[in-house]
């Protein structure tokens, strides 16, 4: 492969999955949790610490562990599938009515992106958020961090089979997470 | 408005009556006087042990509105200090956790030792000469603190009753919480990570609500569609409940509650935890002992309560503890912690723990409700004519006893058997040792009788 190609091929991998992702933010948005959850592989894992305030030279200590500590969420896909369930009750009065989302999705970064033009199965992307989320009539949060994916190629569309989500906020301040990442 | 003598508040809190004004929610000159007379008055949860294991260990909590900073010293005792340098009142620690040997104040540049002891002031022989009296000048630090089973309080009331005489009666229904399930006397632990998130509403409305709010099944009825119980129904295991004698419990004297259910004498265990085998076996086990240790209190399980005034365990299903820190009249800071017996199977605190977090807090499906009910509930109340109109809290009014048996077995407390759905007997007790605390000008006139 020429040294263009290769350019080449990165670029559309890069375009492709920016793409999937203002796609997955736009289907949030729109409030079809159902076909949102239809990107998620079947053992996805969906996975945001809470984080502490520690000296810089102890930064082991400043996110909670997946799967040994209390987070704010640590689970797979069936726990969110009951999430989507929940909202769907109309009784869910925490999300009735429904609140106004808007997903910002920006700094995107396809990392292990490939040398040659066989495309990876599985590739780790970062990318920033901006959640804006406002609700009845004057409350409004702003939540802004950080995402880890990994993205799976399966039957030939992207799948999420991993989320880290980095919020930058120790104590949380907003009442509840009832939308989604 | 309030002048702090007996009766004062009659016109607000009529826990006779069953009728409670709302100004006691709104009021900002209410909030500044609850901070005098009940947050430096009473005792407060700080943290549990587990979180500050080695000497050197800390961590950042709160008592009312003050940052606070509980530590194990050196010699491994563990302390309670306001977190505020004697000089110009910097904080000497802005971390939330960590092992240090002083605390540095970053302005000026005293330091501490983890015993409190002023050990550094810079250019001190030029700055002071011989004035400056360093043993005078140590963190301030809380005149009584107590480990009581692996959790850590305090009082910032050098005349307050010890932790005991406080909680008198109600140490039956905090160690359903805090014993291990086989009925050990201790044995809990809380999983590493505190939750701590904000609320728009006034302190009491999650304190009364975990006080004994049996009446609220419709704020969580989408999750008991969903099913996120431990068996994958509703919100919990119900037939241990459903099968018991619902006793809401309160202590109207100390102001501490709980909800709590009286299994039948005969009765059979009950399935629980049948999403995981291996859990529903370490419960069933942990049962079987439980009824050999305990005598006829095997019968007695507890649910959500609330220690006076901001402390709120739910000792069962999901097993956690919650401070309710207030942050002005209007908002709340949510501090929760889990536990779990600390000598279960990994693979039991790991089924606990995701069942705890898809329960409790910001982002469990349960909680998630509660806090959009007590956000517009507060909201709704702070107009002028709003104001005017009392909540009511006449549900099960006279309906009480202060002499509960059950084949043979005495409860203590003031406690109300629930036929219907529910009574409103614990926010009544709440309230009543509130009102306590507001009219009161010291511990002399609050101590337990």
């Amino acid at each position: 492969m020429s040294v263009e190609s290769a350019s080449l091929a990165r670029l559309l991998l890069k375009e492709e999955i920016e793409q999937f992702l203002y796609r997955e933010a736009e289907l949030l948005d729109a409030r079809r949790y159902e076909d949102w959850l239809d990107l998620f592989t079947e053992d996805a894992r969906y996975w945001m610490p809470m984080r502490r305030n520690v000296p810089a030279e102890d930064p082991a200590r400043e996110f909670t562990r997946e799967g040994v500590d209390v987070n704010w969420f640590d689970e797979g896909k069936d726990t969110l599938a009951r999430r989507v369930k929940q909202i769907r009750t109309g009784v869910h009065w925490a999300e009735q009515p429904p609140s106004r989302i808007c997903h910002m999705i920006s700094n995107v970064q396809v990392l292990g992106a490939p040398s040659d033009d066989s495309a990876p199965d599985d590739v780790p992307v970062k990318s920033c958020f901006l959640i804006y989320r406002n609700r009845v009539e004057t409350e409004t949060a702003l939540l802004v961090g950080k995402r880890e994916d990994l993205l799976r190629r399966v039957d030939g569309g992207w799948r999420i089979a991993r989320r880290k989500i980095i919020l930058d906020q120790s104590v949380l301040l907003v009442k509840n997470l009832t939308f989604f990442f | 408005m309030l002048d702090a003598k007996l009766g004062s508040l009659a016109g607000l809190v009529d826990v006779e009556r069953g009728v409670i004004s709302r100004e006691i929610f709104v009021s900002e000159e209410i909030y500044r006087q609850e901070l005098e007379r009940v947050f430096a008055r009473a005792w407060l949860l700080l943290g549990h042990e587990s979180q500050i294991p080695r000497p050197g260990d800390f961590c950042v909590t709160s008592t009312g509105e003050e940052s606070v900073i509980l530590c194990r010293d050196a010699a491994g005792r563990i302390r309670a200090y306001l977190n505020s340098c004697r000089h110009r009142g910097m904080k000497v620690c802005r971390y939330d956790e960590g092992n240090t040997v002083e605390f540095l104040c970053p302005y000026h540049g005293w330091s501490y030792g983890t015993d409190g002891a002023l050990v550094g002031v810079p250019f001190a022989r030029d700055a002071y000469g011989q004035q400056l009296d360093r043993s005078r000048w140590g963190l301030i630090e809380v005149p009584h603190l107590e480990n009581y089973k692996g959790l850590i309080w305090a009082t910032w009331d050098p005349d307050a009753p010890a932790f005991a005489d406080y909680i008198g009666g109600y140490k039956l229904y905090l160690d359903l919480l805090l014993d291990a399930w086989d009925g050990r006397e201790g044995g809990t632990e809380v999983i590493g990570g505190v939750h701590k998130w904000l609320v728009p509403c006034n302190w009491k409305f999650p304190a009364e609500n975990f006080s004994g709010d049996r009446y609220h099944g419709i704020s969580h009825r989408s999750v008991d569609m969903v099913g996120i119980g431990p068996s994958g129904t509703g919100r919990r295991d119900n037939q241990e409940r459903n099968e018991s004698r619902w006793l809401d419990v309160s202590f109207p004297d100390l102001g501490h509650s709980m909800i709590a259910f009286l299994r039948p004498h005969d009765a059979a265990l009950a399935p629980a935890y049948q999403d995981a085998p291996e859990v529903a076996d370490y419960f069933r086990r942990c049962e079987e002992e439980r009824r050999r240790r305990r005598g006829a209190e095997w019968r007695l399980f507890g649910g959500p309560g609330t220690v006076f005034p901001n402390a709120s365990p739910l000792a069962r299903q999901p097993r956690t503890i919650a401070a309710w820190h207030p942050r002005g009249p209007h908002q709340t800071e949510v501090w929760r912690w889990y536990l779990v017996d600390a000598d279960a199977p990994t693979e039991v605190k790991d089924f606990l723990r995701h069942y705890y977090i898809r329960y409790s807090g910001p982002s469990g499906l349960t909680e998630q409700d509660d806090m959009e009910n007590w956000n517009y509930a507060h909201a709704a109340s702070r107009g002028t004519i709003a104001r005017q109109y009392p909540y009511n809290y006449e549900m099960g009014l006279g309906r009480a006893t202060d002499s509960f048996e059950d084949h043979g077995l005495k409860l203590p407390g003031r406690i109300s058997v629930v036929t219907g759905n529910a009574s409103e007997n614990n926010q009544r007790g709440f309230y009543t040792r509130w009102r306590q605390f507001m009219e009161a000008a010291s511990w002399k006139e609050l101590s337990p009788r």
